[in-house]
C-alpha cells in the first residue's frame, strides 16, 4: 500500500543549524495495517508523518502509494489519497466557516470544486447522520462557526472530516497530545471506530507508550531518525511498557534508567 | 449637506463600492493584502476610454477592462504564489509596472470622454435626470455584483477560496491547490476593480494614469467602517456592508470638505490625512466601545 525506500530528509542542510530528521528509513505498509509510531522528542516521528504528507521535498528515496511513485507529488496532489489530522486542533478545520461548510469542503476532497453549491441539502442530510454516529451533540449545529467549538469537538470533527472521503492512507499526528485525558479517551475511542469502520490503513504518531501498545496492529520505534523496532501481530500484542524501555535501550546500547527522554 | 453633494457622495460610494468589494475578496477572504489596485483601477479606466473613442460600444469595453485587471491581478498572483515574493512586495512591483503600462495603453498620461457616449446616455436619453441617472445605473450595478459576489463565496470554488484565506494547512490537507486559489482570487479582485475604474472614467469624463493614487486606502477604510457600523457576521452581511461602507466613507468625506470652523476648511489635499484618521478610528472603535460597556 504505503512503501518508504531510503527515505532521507535534511533540514536546514548545508548550514551551522543542519538536522538529519529521517536517516534511510524504509517502510512497507500493508492494506489494513494500523502502525502507531514512537520514539523520543525529536526522533522524527512528525517528519516521518510530512514526508509521507508531502510536507516538504525529500533530499533522498521514494514514496510510493498504492504502486504509484508520489514522491515528487505536491501536499495537495496527494491530499486526495490520504487523511491528516494534527496535533494541533485548530489546524484540521476552517473557525470562519461553520461546521457544515467545514465538512462539505472535506466531502469534495480529491473532486474537482467547480460552481456548484458549496453545501447541498444531501450534504446536510449525510453530514447530520454521521455527526449523529459520533455523539457530540454537533449534528443540531451544522450552521454553527467552527470556532465556537471547543478542541476537542474540533479534533473529532477533523477526524470525521479527514476518512469522509475514505483515505488511502490516515495520518494521524499525536492528535490527543493537546487534549484532556477525558476528551483525548473519546478521541481515541473515535478514531478506533473510524478505522475498524472503514478498515483503514493508518499510521499514528503517539507520546503515549500504553496507547501505542493498546491500539492498531503494529509498532514502530524511531530513535534519533531511525526506525529501531518494527514488531507486529502477536509479538506487539505481548509487549509491555517495560519490554519497550529494555528493548529501547538495548538497541541503542545506552544505560538503562535515564528513561526520562522516552516518557515526555 | 446639500442634496447635490448627497447624490454626489451616495454615487461616488456605489461606484468606488465595486472596488472596495475587489478589496473586501482580497483583504478579507484571502487575508492578502494587494496593492495592485492602485494600477488596476486606472488600468481599467484607460482600457474602456481608449475601446471607447475606438467606437466600442461603452458598456462592452467594461468587460475588457474587468478582462485585463484580471490579467494584472493574476501576475500579482503569480509572482507570490510561484515565485514566493512577499505578497506586499507582489503587488507594489505590480502596481508600478502597471503605471507605465496604463501610459501605454492609454498613449499619454490621460483619454477625455468629453462628447462621447457612455453608460449613461442611455438613463439620460430614457428622460433620467442626470443627477439621478449615476446613482440608479451605479446602485443596480452594485446590487448586481453584490448578488454574483455572494453567490460565488457560497459555491464550492468558492468556500475553497474562504478557506484559503482562513487556514491554508487546512485546505491543502483536502486536495486544493492554493497557489491556484490564489492567483485566480486576486485577478477576479483586480477584474472587480478595473470594472469599476472603466465606469468612474466614463461617469468622470476622462481617464488619468493619476486617477489610482490612493485606491487601497480608501478600499481599506470603506471595508472597516463598513464592518464597523454595519457588521460582517456572515458573507452576504460582510459583502453589502462593503457596498455601504463606501457609501459612508464618501458621505464623511464629503462633510469634512464641506466643513467651515471660523476662517478653517479642509481642501482635497487634505483627503489622506482624513482617510487615515477614519480608518484609525473605525479600527479602535470597537475597543473603545468595549471599554465602556
Amino acid at each position: 500500500m504505503l512503501k518508504l525506500t531510503n527515505v532521507t530528509k535534511y533540514f536546514h542542510r548545508g548550514s551551522v543549524n543542519e538536522v538529519l530528521a529521517l536517516k534511510d528509513i524504509s517502510l512497507h505498509v500493508r492494506p489494513g495495517d494500523f502502525i502507531t509510531v514512537i520514539g523520543s522528542n525529536g526522533a522524527g516521528k512528525s517528519t516521518l508523518l510530512g514526508a509521507v504528507a508531502g510536507s516538504f521535498p525529500l533530499d533522498e528515496g521514494t514514496i510510493e502509494l498504492g504502486g504509484v511513485d508520489i514522491t515528487r507529488w505536491p501536499e495537495f496532489k496527494r491530499a486526495k489519497r490520504i487523511g491528516r489530522v494534527f496535533q494541533d486542533p485548530l489546524l484540521g478545520t476552517c473557525a470562519s466557516l461553520s461546521i457544515e461548510q467545514n465538512m462539505a469542503l472535506a466531502r469534495r476532497r480529491g473532486k474537482t470544486r467547480g460552481l456548484s453549491r458549496g453545501v447541498t441539502g444531501k450534504d446536510r442530510n449525510l453530514f447530520r447522520t454521521s455527526l449523529k454516529e459520533i455523539g457530540l451533540g454537533l449534528e443540531d449545529r451544522l450552521s454553527d462557526r467552527i470556532g465556537l467549538l471547543s478542541g476537542g469537538q474540533r479534533q473529532a470533527l477533523t477526524l470525521l472530516m479527514a476518512t469522509m472521503v475514505r483515505p488511502d492512507v490516515l495520518l494521524l499526528d499525536e492528535h490527543t497530545a493537546a487534549l484532556d485525558p477525558k476528551t483525548a479517551h473519546q478521541t481515541v475511542l473515535l478514531t478506533e471506530m473510524l478505522i475498524r469502520e472503514h478498515d483503514l490503513t493508518t499510521l499514528m504518531v503517539t507520546h503515549n507508550m500504553h496507547q501505542a501498545l493498546a491500539m492498531g496492529n503494529r509498532l514502530i520505534m524511531l530513535h534519533q531518525s531511525e526506525i529501531i523496532l518494527d514488531v507486529e501481530g502477536e509479538a506487539k500484542q505481548d509487549l509491555t511498557v517495560n519490554d519497550l524501555l529494555a528493548r529501547f535501550y538495548a538497541v541503542k546500547g545506552e544505560e538503562f534508567g535515564s528513561d526520562k527522554m522516552l516518557l515526555t | 449637506m446639500t442634496l447635490f453633494a448627497l447624490l454626489g457622495a451616495l454615487e461616488q460610494g456605489l461606484v468606488y463600492g465595486i472596488m472596495v468589494l475587489g478589496v473586501y475578496l482580497t483583504f478579507r477572504v484571502l487575508d492578502f493584502p494587494d496593492l495592485t489596485v492602485d494600477g488596476s483601477l486606472p488600468l481599467g479606466a484607460g482600457v474602456s476610454a481608449v475601446l471607447i473613442t475606438q467606437g466600442m460600444d461603452p458598456s462592452l469595453t467594461l468587460l475588457f477592462a474587468a478582462l485585463a485587471g484580471f490579467v494584472a491581478g493574476m501576475v500579482t498572483g503569480l509572482l507570490n504564489a510561484k515565485l514566493k515574493i512577499l505578497h506586499l512586495l507582489a503587488s507594489i512591483l505590480t502596481m508600478i509596472a502597471l503605471y507605465s503600462i496604463n501610459i501605454r495603453i492609454m498613449d499619454g498620461p490621460n483619454v477625455s470622454l468629453l462628447g462621447v457616449r457612455t453608460v449613461l446616455d442611455w438613463w439620460i436619453e430614457a428622460g433620467v435626470p442626470p443627477y439621478y441617472a449615476s446613482p440608479i445605473m451605479f446602485g443596480l450595478v452594485a446590487v448586481a455584483v453584490v448578488i454574483a459576489l455572494t453567490w460565488f463565496l457560497h459555491t464550492e470554488m468558492g468556500q475553497a477560496m474562504l478557506a484559503t484565506g482562513d487556514n491554508r494547512q487546512m485546505i491543502t490537507s483536502q486536495g486544493v491547490d492554493t497557489d491556484k486559489v490564489i492567483i485566480f482570487g486576486v485577478g477576479l479582485s483586480n477584474a472587480l476593480v478595473a470594472f469599476s475604474g472603466g465606469l468612474i472614467a466614463q461617469n468622470q469624463g476622462a481617464a488619468d494614469v493619476n486617477m489610482g493614487v490612493g485606491t487601497i486606502v480608501a478600499g481599506l477604510a470603506s471595508v472597516i467602517v463598513g464592518e464597523t457600523v454595519f457588521g460582517a457576521n456572515s458573507v452576504p452581511r460582510a459583502v453589502v456592508a462593503c457596498i455601504l461602507g463606501s457609501v459612508v466613507y464618501r458621505i464623511a468625506i464629503a462633510l469634512a470638505l464641506g466643513m467651515k470652523i471660523g476662517s478653517f476648511s479642509f481642501t482635497p489635499s487634505d483627503l489622506n490625512l482624513i482617510t487615515a484618521v477614519l480608518v484609525v478610528v473605525a479600527l479602535t472603535a470597537p475597543a473603545i466601545k468595549k471599554r465602556f460597556m
